[in-house]
């Protein structure tokens, strides 16, 4: 990522009191995101993926602590006030759920809701936000535009549904998008569909955007770079075709292995990995994947590895004992 | 293998179901769940059964067990027939008969211990010996891969997710089943539970010579266990084939469809670009003549008027299309 980045996160954690201690949900994380730039941010469930996200946008739990600075465009939205805050959440950031329904008011019509966007942030009058809305809707992929903004969200199908809550996001042109898992609850046609949608819009407006997963699928063959997270850490960062074809972390081998491939022989059996991932109230010493790791040695479960690069400086993994190149080619 | 395959293929198949129809009200207005299907699952076989969301599949596995009573058609379990079966007779029945749920966790009771969890089916049966209850649960508890001495004293919110899936197994398994219907088991898991339990389901058929019909909207997974794969779209099978052929020449349009959609976790496939048209209509009012033809690239008039039935179309696949891919 050679041009200037539009978002930086630094050192950025994130802990959360609960009645078992203190939970380090996201631990000292580094990321850039480029104009025109597409990020992957690939974990499983409780890898602090999500509250990454939260961290970002600022909408962490009350109870939770921030640490570490958050720049959009130079600024530093951990010490923005909540006003200038909603201001920047509306124009130049914006985010997409996977259920529709968390950004979308069920007693609000599509419309209302659309029009009343675009008048609060962009001060429209009435006639353009209402102009300008059936336009979105038409450019999301939703038929009979007009119709539609007398519509509830109840009335839409979660295709829809996601199209409209994507119309929205992108209403004020954002700068920033970030899609947190914004196909998983969705039907593998219209998840097609709708990461079709976004690619194109992305392109068409030259936003960043961040796709937030748990399935190396999607980020695959749609994003400039992938960061993998394990255990609130990024543990393998890198551009999209190096990360697939040069992976050195174990964990990401290892969660590529897992899924079963379409085009394998039925009942072969799967490589799963062993065991779960760590309590995240109970940090270990070491790696804090080398209890389900086959390459771990005794330096790994001492000693937390850092996430640093060898030769190419936008390949990073956090590994002792990285995978060589031969044997990260396991598709 | 191959050779067994065909041997238990021309056996009497243990499930037997025939155009089964299957509807429900839902304010009022009637949904076609299951419009006419039938299949055929042989002893010792997985027949995978797939379809994206409101296709009818789960529907169809609880018809199969009598959860939901059928309009018309007929199932044959081991020859008897369910759909006139009633009270004592089902229940017998059933025990042959299991099923595993896609939520482990809510399909667990969260006030029960797991030895009281795993054990209940056989006081159900009426098992009322305890210590041979207690060996029986031992027994399925160790083989799922959970220490019994470890676990049966436990509560179901001290385990994970994968842990609880390994927990309903267990159960499905105490009461020696010849079938088990798996719907949507590993859909809630992480990649890396899902795999240990996609591994777990093939132990735990080879050891018991189970016979499975496994639900799921995940064409990889359903493939990865499957040795035929039927192909469900808004209440009627489209296509029916053995696992690999299906997946290597789809006849049938949507199944096409649903291979080109999964996203590839490979950088050098460039994803297609929306080869979906549209969304699936409602079940409430299914289109005339082939459902998938408001969706369909080659629907022509005959498509609007005339209901595609399974044909062959190469051995042992069967296709309901007018223009079927050769």
């Amino acid at each position: 990522m050679s041009a200037p980045a539009l978002l930086s996160v630094e050192g950025v954690s994130v802990d959360l009191p609960t009645p078992r201690g203190n939970l380090r949900a996201v631990d000292q994380v580094d990321l850039r995101v480029a104009p025109g730039q597409t990020l992957g941010i690939v974990g499983e469930s409780g890898c602090g993926k999500t509250m990454l996200s939260r961290a970002i946008l600022q909408l962490l739990p009350k109870k939770a602590t921030l640490t570490g600075r958050v720049r959009l465009d130079g600024q530093d939205l951990t010490r923005l006030g909540a006003e200038p805050l909603r201001k920047l959440r509306g124009r130049a950031l914006a985010v997409v759920f996977q259920d529709p329904m968390t950004s979308l008011n069920p007693v609000l019509t599509i419309g209302s809701q659309l029009i009343e966007t675009l008048q609060e942030h962009l001060e429209f009058d009435a006639a353009t936000a209402r102009k300008r809305s059936i336009e979105l809707l038409a450019a999301v992929g939703i038929p009979a535009p007009e119709h539609r903004l007398t519509q509830y969200p109840h009335q839409l199908s979660g295709g829809m549904r996601q199209r409209v809550a994507i119309a929205i996001a992108l209403s004020c042109e954002p700068k920033l998008l970030i899609a947190d898992e914004p196909t998983t609850a969705l039907d593998v046609t219209i998840q097609a569909q709708i990461l079709d949608l976004l690619a194109r819009e992305q392109r068409r407006r030259h936003m960043a955007m961040i796709i937030i997963t748990h399935d190396l699928g999607v980020v695959a063959g749609r994003t400039d770079e992938v960061a993998v997270m394990y255990a609130g850490r990024v543990v393998e960062r890198a551009p999209t075709p190096a990360l697939f074809k040069n992976m050195r972390m174990p964990y990401t081998e290892a969660l590529l292995a897992a899924i079963p491939k379409i085009d394998a022989a039925p009942h072969t059996p799967l490589p799963a990995i062993s065991g779960r991932p760590p309590d995240p109230t109970r940090p270990i010493a070491g790696c804090a994947f080398s209890p389900r790791c086959r390459y771990a040695m005794a330096d790994c479960h001492q000693k937390k590895p850092a996430l640093a690069s060898a030769a190419s400086s936008d390949h990073q993994y956090a590994c002792f004992h990285p995978i060589h190149a031969a044997a990260g080619a396991c598709v | 293998m191959m050779h067994d395959l065909q041997k238990s293929v021309l056996r009497e198949p243990l499930l037997k179901v025939d155009d089964l129809v299957v509807e429900y009200s839902v304010a009022g207005r009637t949904v076609h769940a299951v419009s006419g299907v039938s299949l055929e699952v042989a002893r010792g076989e997985t027949l995978g059964l797939v379809g994206e969301s409101g296709c009818g599949k789960s529907t169809l596995g609880r018809a199969v067990l009598q959860l939901r009573r059928p309009v018309s058609g007929q199932v044959l379990f081991d020859g008897h027939d369910l759909m006139a079966m009633k009270g004592d007779a089902l229940r017998r029945m059933r025990q042959h008969v299991q099923l595993i749920f896609q939520d482990p966790i809510a399909s667990l009771n969260p006030r029960r211990r797991i030895g009281d969890i795993v054990a209940e089916p056989l006081v159900i049966a009426g098992v009322t010996d305890r210590a041979e209850r207690e060996r029986r649960v031992h027994e399925v508890l160790s083989a799922v891969g959970l220490d019994p001495a470890l676990v049966m004293g436990r509560l179901p919110h001290e385990f994970s997710g994968g842990q609880c899936q390994r927990i309903c197994i267990a159960r499905a398994l105490v009461l020696n089943p010849e079938f088990i219907i798996c719907d949507e088991p590993v859909s809630a898991l992480d990649v890396s539970i899902r795999a240990q339990i996609l591994n777990l389901l093939e132990e735990m058929k080879a050891r018991y010579g189970l016979t499975l019909l496994f639900i799921a909207h995940d064409l990889a997974v359903v493939k990865a266990v499957s040795d035929r794969v039927a192909v469900m779209y808004l209440g009627r099978l489209c296509e029916v084939g053995p696992s690999e052929q299906l997946f290597a020449r789809p006849a049938h349009p949507y199944t096409a469809l649903l291979i080109e959609a999964i996203p590839h976790p490979d950088p050098d496939v460039r994803p297609a670009e929306s080869v979906a048209i549209g969304e699936p209509p409602s079940p409430i009012s299914p289109p005339s003549g082939c459902r998938f033809r408001t969706r369909c690239p080659k629907a022509d008039r005959q498509c609007v008027e005339v209901v595609p039935e399974l044909a062959p179309i190469a051995p042992g696949q069967l296709v309901a299309c007018h223009h079927p891919n050769v």
